[in-house]
């Protein structure tokens, strides 16, 4: 059964969202799955380019009120 | 009845915890009213940032430890036992030769440490700075150096996050004054995609690389390290060649936190501004050991720690919550051997660095022996 977990990143200038997925993801089981939370423009973009080139599913990105939400499939 | 605050871990984060709570707690201290006791993991303490400068042969050896029992106020019991078990549920923590200690309020202090042998190849292939025996290592294989490529890496996560930056400017400024500058080619390479986590700093850093000549590679998560071929590979599909490899391994928190089931890696989910272990109300979290998504960096402890200091002397005094924490970090970063600058943020103000100067430099350099002020809770 794959997890959920969660990076609430909002706020969060350093080490940063993509720096705090690339740390978790090295700690769950592949299938498992990665929500960010972002107040970091750039995640919407950063996060979808580093999963293509490493081979993560980056499963969503949302805008919701006041930040970004991304959810990230660990495939490896 | 006493109240006991126990303390697990004896770096910066739970040295200046254990100090504060003394200046504030004198007269509970005094009438036994309360008790501050700490399970560290050796005799002395070092000064980490100092490592910095040990490859360069900037600092005497001797100038990166104290004792730690002369560090610590005396009226912090210290005992040389390191937690083996951390019962949240039972309030007690069992250490490795077997003791049990009850709290009624716990401050988890643990830290962080380097684990470069979970990436293949990077233990017998890189050099590091990050613990004595590595930077030790590391100044030896920069005295024979006489030229060729060095690769800096960057892994994720680490502490001190400019300390990559600072190395890099020093490498650079250190084979200049060799005369070996034009026979070298250092490549910088770093997990995201720019050349630092700070946004501001990774604008600035990129036009001094290009200034300097130091090439850069974004977006690099080692994936492993052949020390035959001198190669390194990255999760992403590329591959550099060294002739000398200066890696910032990746970290996990302590093994106790892992084994007392309080958090994978190591790191501790932790409210980020209470400071509170997440489903505790008397476990405190501080330093490197959080799971909060910010700097792992001496400040970082040292500004969470003047929380929990507030927060656990006034509970026990006046029985409520003081402060929370704001996110407040501040780092110097060296860019050169002669220049530095600094950077702050909190959660809610995001980082400007200025421009780098001299003055910032000596600053710093003051800093490495004002440090053992801040570590007893006077600065």
């Amino acid at each position: 059964m794959s997890e959920r977990h969660k990076i609430d990143a909002r706020g969060a200038f350093c080490p940063g969202p993509l720096m705090e997925l690339i740390a978790k993801l090295k700690l769950i089981e592949i299938g498992d799955e990665i929500e960010v939370w972002s107040t970091d423009k750039g995640t919407a973009a950063d996060v979808p380019e580093w999963c293509k080139k490493v081979g993560h599913d980056c499963v969503s990105v949302d805008q919701e009120d006041d930040h970004w939400r991304v959810v990230v499939r660990k495939m490896k | 009845m006493t109240k006991q605050v126990l303390i697990v871990g004896g770096g910066l984060a739970g040295t200046i915890v254990a100090n504060g709570l003394c200046r504030q707690l004198g007269n509970q201290l005094r009438n036994n009213e309360v008790a501050i006791t700490m399970l560290g993991a050796t005799e002395t303490h070092m000064y980490q940032p100092g490592l910095l400068y040990v490859p360069f042969g900037r600092i005497r050896e001797s100038e990166l430890f104290r004792d730690q029992r002369k560090v610590l106020d005396r009226r912090v019991t210290f005992h040389i036992d390191p937690a083996a078990n951390i019962d949240v549920e039972g309030n007690q923590v069992t250490t490795e030769s077997g003791r049990t200690y009850g709290y009624d309020y716990l401050v988890i202090a643990t830290g962080s440490r380097i684990r470069p042998d979970t990436i293949p190849g990077m233990e017998e292939g890189a050099h590091w700075f990050y613990d004595l025996n590595g930077a030790r290592k590391m100044r030896d294989a920069l005295a024979e150096f006489e030229g060729g490529k060095i690769v800096v890496n960057v892994n994720a996560p680490h502490k001190c996050p400019v300390a990559p930056l600072e190395i890099t400017f020093m490498l650079r400024d250190h084979l200049t004054d060799r005369g070996l500058w034009d026979k070298t080619e250092i490549t910088y390479t770093y997990p995201i995609g720019r050349l630092h986590a700070l946004e501001p700093v990774a604008q600035w850093t990129q036009p001094e690389f290009d200034k300097a000549g130091i090439n850069y590679e974004t977006f690099f998560n080692t994936k492993e390290v052949d020390p035959a071929a001198k190669t390194i590979t990255s999760e992403e599909g590329s591959t550099l060649p060294y002739d000398m490899l200066v890696t910032i391994p990746p970290h996990h928190g302590a093994q106790v936190i892992t084994d007392s089931d309080l958090g994978a890696g190591g790191w501790v989910p932790t409210e980020r501004e209470s400071l509170l272990r997440e489903g505790s109300t008397n476990v405190f979290v501080v330093g490197d050991t959080t799971n909060i998504p910010i700097s792992k960096a001496g400040s970082t402890a040292h500004f969470e720690a003047d929380t929990i200091i507030d927060n656990v002397a006034s509970l026990v005094t006046e029985g409520r919550w003081a402060r929370n924490y704001d996110g407040k970090v501040f780092c110097f970063v060296e860019t050169g051997m002669n220049a530095g600058t600094y950077v702050w943020f909190n959660y809610t103000t995001p980082p400007n660095p200025g421009p780098p100067s001299q003055m910032i430099h000596w600053f710093k350099l003051a800093y490495n022996r004002l440090y053992w002020l801040s570590a007893r809770g006077l600065l």
